[in-house]
């Protein structure tokens, strides 16, 4: 299967201190991942430098077909190139209604001439409206965001990413912060939008990576320490080592 | 589903009423077109105020809409009014040798008018040659033209090289002011060939107006200013009430999240910069024939923070909070200053306005920082019944949104 995203052979330090040492990771174009790792094992290192936030000091990242480089493109190149991200706490824009937070999101050209001469056409509600019965914030289309709760915040902040159509998702964190119900209607909703793009989760909660029920990565001090089904790693010894055995 | 800015957005319409109405009251309180109990040098003051309103509603929109502090903006105002200064002291100054050449017997060169003019405006500093910043100074349309480009240009270099570093917050702050300086020191040379520290002068007299009355001619630039500002206000509005509005809000209160969208955070600044500062100096160049001088002492970097100080008391982050600061603090200012406020005498001290209305103006800078963050635009929330909640100036996180405080109270 050849994959959307392939990153190979990178590393980074700070301070002299290495964060990622010569991680390697590739994914489909259609595929779920969960990534798994204690507490300062580079995974939101590894989502940096795939958005292109921090520049690792060797190794390559690629993106799709043609494979861009993504290590000469910026945070907004990558992103417009097709690679959304979600941030481990939910950052919408507070001052504003969630029809414009969504609307910021909208698949749509960029440039600013652009966006000054764009106008709400009915296609657009229609897409907006679409996009937040999906995060179920239909009936807060017109409340600023800031007046939202935090699971719906994080709702809302899906419905961006979905906006955005990106073809890989990266997923900090999706769950933290929400009440079990919510975190099933969000393991549903990432099984499904991985059917058709790349889907990569962070999480800490195990029973929320089973019930994804697809393959895992675990990160060691900045590399990869074993791979597979959740089964799989679990019964990896240096794996209940590092991670599970503290947990 | 289709609905004009107007109607949008009522505000603008009631801007413009109460701009037209203020523009009535003015041209009929007029010496030349009305009853005279506005005098001419009152109508030039209000007029300049306008201007001053005008590069607020500019400052509003790079600082309160993009939260970018910059304290350069009234040197694309200054810069503004050299440009067109130039052109006015080159073509009156030009009538003036015309006439005085043609008394003589035999018919003047073009070179012995060029000439004559040089030393006319350059005596001043001890030369007589026209300075290659004056090449285009004949030419009304090529001058106008410089007007947009010179500092459009400026902005665009400066802004280029500056948000391509990613400076951002009291970096690009200080950085602006240091501009501004440079800027000042270097017109304050006799050889930055516009006229040192004397700066351009008779400005008031338009070329070819020789027989139009200042009466006249201070109503019509109250004018110009009144519809220049009316235009900014509702093409202003336009930019903030849509999309693009939104965009650069997002990139006021999360710069980085907006670069995840796959917005060139960096392009929309320069933008808004290069914008505002064309404001600026059309602004600029509608001001300075009013003022009829024109220095470097006008481009001191305190200048530019007193718009900043105009828009924060007027409460920034809306437009017509910015056209109050400026007017509020700018007829106050002239008032004190022109020291007809009767000083307060507390035996030890004496509290004479025209030195302390700086001090004044500081306190209630500070204290509206402190207290009244909106600034009197949050009077109109008040009115209105519109309330925002009292965070303790603690950020919108994720627990404490607004409405949350509202319903723990309920
Ligand atoms: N900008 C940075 N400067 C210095 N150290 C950093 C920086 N970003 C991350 N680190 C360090 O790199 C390590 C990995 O961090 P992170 O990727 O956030 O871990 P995780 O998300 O897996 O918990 C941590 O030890 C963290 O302290
Ligand atoms: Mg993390």
């Amino acid at each position: 299967m050849s994959s959307i995203l392939e990153v190979s052979g990178i590393s980074v330090s700070f301070d002299g201190f290495r964060a990622i040492n010569n991680l390697s990771f590739s994914i489909g174009p259609a595929e779920l991942r969960a990534i798994i790792g204690p507490n300062g094992a580079g995974k939101s290192t590894f989502m940096d430098i795939v958005t292109g936030k921090t520049r690792p000091d060797e190794g390559t990242v690629t993106f799709g077909e043609r494979s861009l480089n993504c290590l000469r493109m910026s945070e907004a190149q990558i992103a417009r190139a097709g690679i959304g991200r979600k941030f481990q706490r939910p950052t919408v824009f507070e001052d504003q209604t969630v029809t414009e937070n969504l609307t910021l999101a909208l698949k749509a050209s960029r440039n600013p001439l652009r966006v000054l001469g764009w106008r709400r056409k009915l296609i657009d509600a229609e897409r907006i409206a679409a996009l937040a019965a999906q995060v179920g914030l239909a009936d807060q289309l017109a409340r600023k965001s800031g007046e939202l709760s935090h699971g719906q915040k994080q709702w809302l902040e899906i419905g961006m990413l979905l906006a955005q159509e990106p073809r890989v998702l990266l997923v900090d964190e999706p769950a933290a912060g929400m009440t079990l119900a919510e975190r099933e209607q969000t393991t549903a909703m990432l099984v499904d939008m991985a059917k058709t793009r790349a889907v990569v989760v962070v999480e800490h909660d195990m029973e929320f990576i089973r019930r994804l029920n697809c393959k895992v990565t675990v990160l060691h001090e900045g590399s990869v320490l074993a791979e597979g089904s959740l089964d799989h790693v679990t019964m990896n010894p240096a794996v209940i080592d590092v991670y599970l055995g503290r947990g | 589903m289709k609905q004009g800015i107007l109607a949008r957005n009522p505000s603008v319409l009631i801007f413009l009423a109460l701009l037209a109405l203020f523009t009535l009251i003015v041209t009929f309180g007029s010496e030349a077109y009305g009853a005279g109990f506005v005098s001419t040098s009152f109508v030039k003051t209000l007029g300049k105020t306008l201007c001053l309103c005008l590069a607020a509603l500019a400052m509003d929109l790079i600082w309160g809409y993009a939260g970018i502090l910059s304290l350069g903006h009234m040197a694309f105002f200054a810069l503004g009014g050299y440009l067109i200064g130039m052109w006015l002291m080159y073509a009156r100054t030009e009538e003036i040798v015309v006439a005085a050449l043609a008394q003589d017997a035999l018919p003047a060169t073009a070179e012995e008018i060029r000439q004559g003019i040089a030393t006319q405006i350059f005596g001043v500093v001890g030369s007589s040659d026209l300075p290659l910043v004056w090449s285009f100074a004949y030419s009304l349309p090529i001058q106008l033209a410089l007007v947009i480009l010179v500092p459009g240009l400026l902005a665009l270099i400066f802004g280029w090289l500056a948000f391509r570093a990613r400076v951002t917050g009291v970096y690009l702050s200080i950085l602006t002011q240091a501009m501004t300086l440079a800027l000042a020191l270097y017109l304050f040379q006799n050889d930055s060939g516009l006229r040192g520290n004397n700066g351009l002068s008779g400005l008031q007299n338009l070329p070819g107006l020789g027989d139009v009355g200042q009466d006249q001619l201070s109503v019509w630039f109250f004018w110009t200013s009144a519809l220049a500002l009316a235009g900014a206000y509702i093409v202003l509005s336009g930019v903030v009430g849509g999309k693009f509005g939104s965009v650069i809000r997002a990139i006021r209160d999360d710069e980085a999240r907006v670069r995840f969208l796959g917005y060139s955070v960096e392009s929309y600044k320069l933008f808004i910069f290069t914008l505002t500062a064309v404001i600026c100096a059309i602004a600029g160049v509608l001001y300075y024939p009013q003022a009829g001088i024109i220095n470097p002492a006008e481009l001191a970097p305190i200048a530019s923070i007193y718009l900043a100080v105009w828009v924060a008391i007027g409460g920034r982050g809306r437009l017509y909070g910015a056209v109050i600061g400026a007017a509020f603090v700018s007829l106050m200012s002239s008032l004190f200053t022109g020291g007809r406020v009767p000083a307060i005498d507390l035996g030890i001290l004496r509290i004479d306005w025209v030195d302390w209305w700086q001090v004044l103006l500081g306190v209630v800078f500070v204290l509206v920082t402190l207290f009244a963050p909106k600034g009197i635009g949050g009077l109109f929330d008040l009115a209105l019944h519109r309330r925002s909640p009292d965070r303790k100036g603690a950020p919108l996180g994720p627990e404490d949104g607004s409405l949350q405080e509202k319903e723990a109270l309920e």
